[in-house]
């Protein structure tokens, strides 16, 4: 009976397992696919560095690079607020404060992670977008800038939550060590603490990149959706991922367009997979410490 | 060892309950609850839901959903056969209609009403004329500073829709494809907005904005400007009764399209709509009756 049980368990782990690599590797090859019928008939170059987005005019226009370079701003500037505040965050949870402060401070920044981003975007629309354009003066609040605001929100709880477990589990003698040697608190946690757990922090930082990236429902709302190449980080920009979620439901199977649609999900696909790839290569360096 | 196997008991349970109740679900909505799903077009999607509302309070046994996402999205639930009744703000495309004979549907359009489109402002825009020129030249950043229509010098920022939206693909048409410029299309530099409200929303909150929505989206927040076919015509401000008299310019016919003169429930939801209280509804949500009581249009 025991052992009847076992093989039954271990079968279902197993077409399991099986299940989610299928899974993977189906999706890929739908994407792959569409998106091959769509550059048969459409030139790859001029689709990525196509600079207008028109799908509906005669002749239709697909070029993405003013969509790649929107992502790509969005991307960074969320980057540049969430990445320090998220260190310092992770810094301050698991090395200052007392363990009855860090279990709720922990939980509350992991309760960030539960906020869906429809409502990220609503107070972004409601909130952020008006005073960003009172602030710095722009004809409109709709920017590339409080797209990054709002998905640095987003990140945040990624990059604290992983990053913490990363300081946590630096061993307690290499403090003990140079606090003995006469550092100071400060100098310590610079110079040992986090560097030794750097490749911790630098998948951490990866991982919360990979989620705004691919995060749709915030940009859609407040990056302003304008396809054209931005020159600052104050102006509307739109992203991959609104496009394909703005377009989609109108497209017809099979046409010109959504094959399009297809490619530009590959291409996203592409940029997520890479950027998973590099946080793996990180927290196996670690691994091996 | 039987805990795993009470586990697994219930699990089993559960599932073939799960099962059951879907199946029983199922069976009892085809037989008792006649559906109607209705989708497309933003602009009417409230006056249709304000229907169906109506509708099921006089015949209780009948379910009506009804969802937006524009013209276009309608349309090809039609030809995939996800909807029963597609809302559309604009005609049917020749492509459409071909795409649609393909898949063995025939497209069935019925004219229920009119609808004005107004161009919005932030009530603190000193500006409340524009010709139709103006507008085009607007839309296709000729134009890109209040000052060169008469307001203050800041820059105009464009308010679009997806290219989904029926609305979105008249204004193209109708303001942009003035003097047989077909080919003319929305500025790079417009912001395309994900719906009527969103444009809404954003020329509340910023003075510098422009928009176009349907004239039942006009609230006391945000203010519609007057127009004028050209420089030498009269500015008309667009109320209900200047629509109506056709007084105002920018008007376009709301649809609805069925698939054939197939089902029952559909067709009756049809005469409602046409009917004498159906029209009335209509008025009441700022859209404009049909005189010209089950005028059909040709598909």
């Amino acid at each position: 009976m025991r052992r009847i049980i076992d093989t039954i368990i271990e079968k279902v782990i197993f077409s399991c397992g099986t299940l989610s690599v299928i899974f993977v590797i189906l999706i890929f090859s739908f994407l792959f696919m569409e998106s091959f019928a769509f550059f048969k008939d459409f030139d790859i170059t001029k689709f990525v560095t196509g600079r207008y987005w028109y799908p509906d005019s005669e002749p239709a226009l697909f070029g993405i690079l003013s969509l790649i370079v929107g992502s790509f701003l969005v991307t960074l500037g969320a980057c540049l607020i969430a990445v320090p505040v998220s260190i310092m965050t992770a810094l301050y949870i698991s090395e200052v404060v007392s363990k009855s402060v860090r279990d709720v401070l922990k939980s509350l920044v992991e309760l960030m992670a539960a906020i869906p981003s429809v409502v990220i975007g609503f107070i972004g629309m409601i909130v952020l977008v008006p005073c960003v354009r009172k602030l710095f003066n722009v004809p409109t609040g709709l920017t590339a800038f409080s797209g990054s605001v709002m998905l640095a929100f987003m990140a945040m709880p990624t990059m604290v939550t992983i990053s913490e477990d990363a300081i946590h589990s630096v061993p307690w003698q290499y403090k003990e060590g140079a606090l003995a040697l006469g550092a100071t608190k400060w100098q310590t946690m610079r110079r040992i603490v986090l560097k030794t757990a750097r490749p911790g922090i630098m998948a951490a930082i990866m991982l919360g990149i990979g989620r705004v990236v691919g995060e749709t429902m915030t940009v859609m709302m407040i990056t302003g959706n304008s396809s054209r190449i931005p020159h600052s980080i104050f102006e509307p920009v739109r992203t991959m991922t609104a496009v394909i979620a703005a377009e989609m439901g109108e497209t017809v199977k099979g046409s010109m367009h959504y094959k399009a649609l297809f490619s530009i999900g590959l291409v996203l696909f592409l940029i997520t997979f890479l950027i998973n790839f590099v946080a793996d290569l990180f927290l196996g360096k670690n691994k091996n410490k | 060892m039987h805990r795993y196997i009470k586990i697994l008991f219930f699990f089993l349970v559960l599932v073939l309950f799960f099962f059951c109740s879907c199946l029983k679900l199922q069976s009892e909505k085809d037989r008792y609850f006649p559906s109607i799903q209705i989708k497309g077009s933003d602009t009417i999607v409230n006056l249709i839901q304000e229907l169906s509302e109506e509708f099921t309070r006089q015949h209780p046994s009948i379910n009506i959903g009804v969802t937006g996402g524009g013209s276009g999205t309608g349309f090809v639930s039609l030809v995939n056969g996800t909807c029963d009744i597609a809302m559309s703000s604009r005609e049917i495309g020749e492509k459409e209609v071909m795409l649609a004979r393909s898949k063995n549907i025939n497209p069935d359009g019925f004219k229920i009403g009119l609808d004005g489109i107004v161009v919005v402002v932030n009530k603190n825009n000193s500006v409340d004329k524009l010709t139709m020129e103006q507008l085009r030249d607007i839309f296709t950043a000729k134009i890109k500073n209040w000052k060169e229509v008469g307001g203050e010098d800041r820059e105009i920022v464009i308010l679009s829709r997806e290219s989904n939206s029926g609305t979105h693909i008249f204004f193209k048409e109708y303001i942009l494809g003035r003097n047989d410029n077909r080919k003319s299309r929305f500025a790079v530099r417009s912001l395309i907005m994900p719906s009527s409200q969103a444009i809404c929303n954003e020329v509340f909150q910023n003075p510098n904005a422009l928009g176009y929505v349907g004239i039942s989206f006009l609230n006391s927040g945000i203010k519609a400007v007057s127009i004028a076919v050209n420089g030498n015509s009269e500015y008309i401000y667009p109320t209900l009764e200047n629509v109506m008299n056709y007084t105002y310019p920018i008007w376009r016919p709301l649809y609805l399209y069925t698939n054939g003169k197939s089902c029952n429930v559909v067709k009756m939801f049809i005469d409602y709509v046409l009917s004498e209280t159906g029209q009335k509804i209509v008025l009441k949500t700022s859209f404009v009756p049909i005189k010209n009581k089950s005028k059909k249009i040709k598909s």
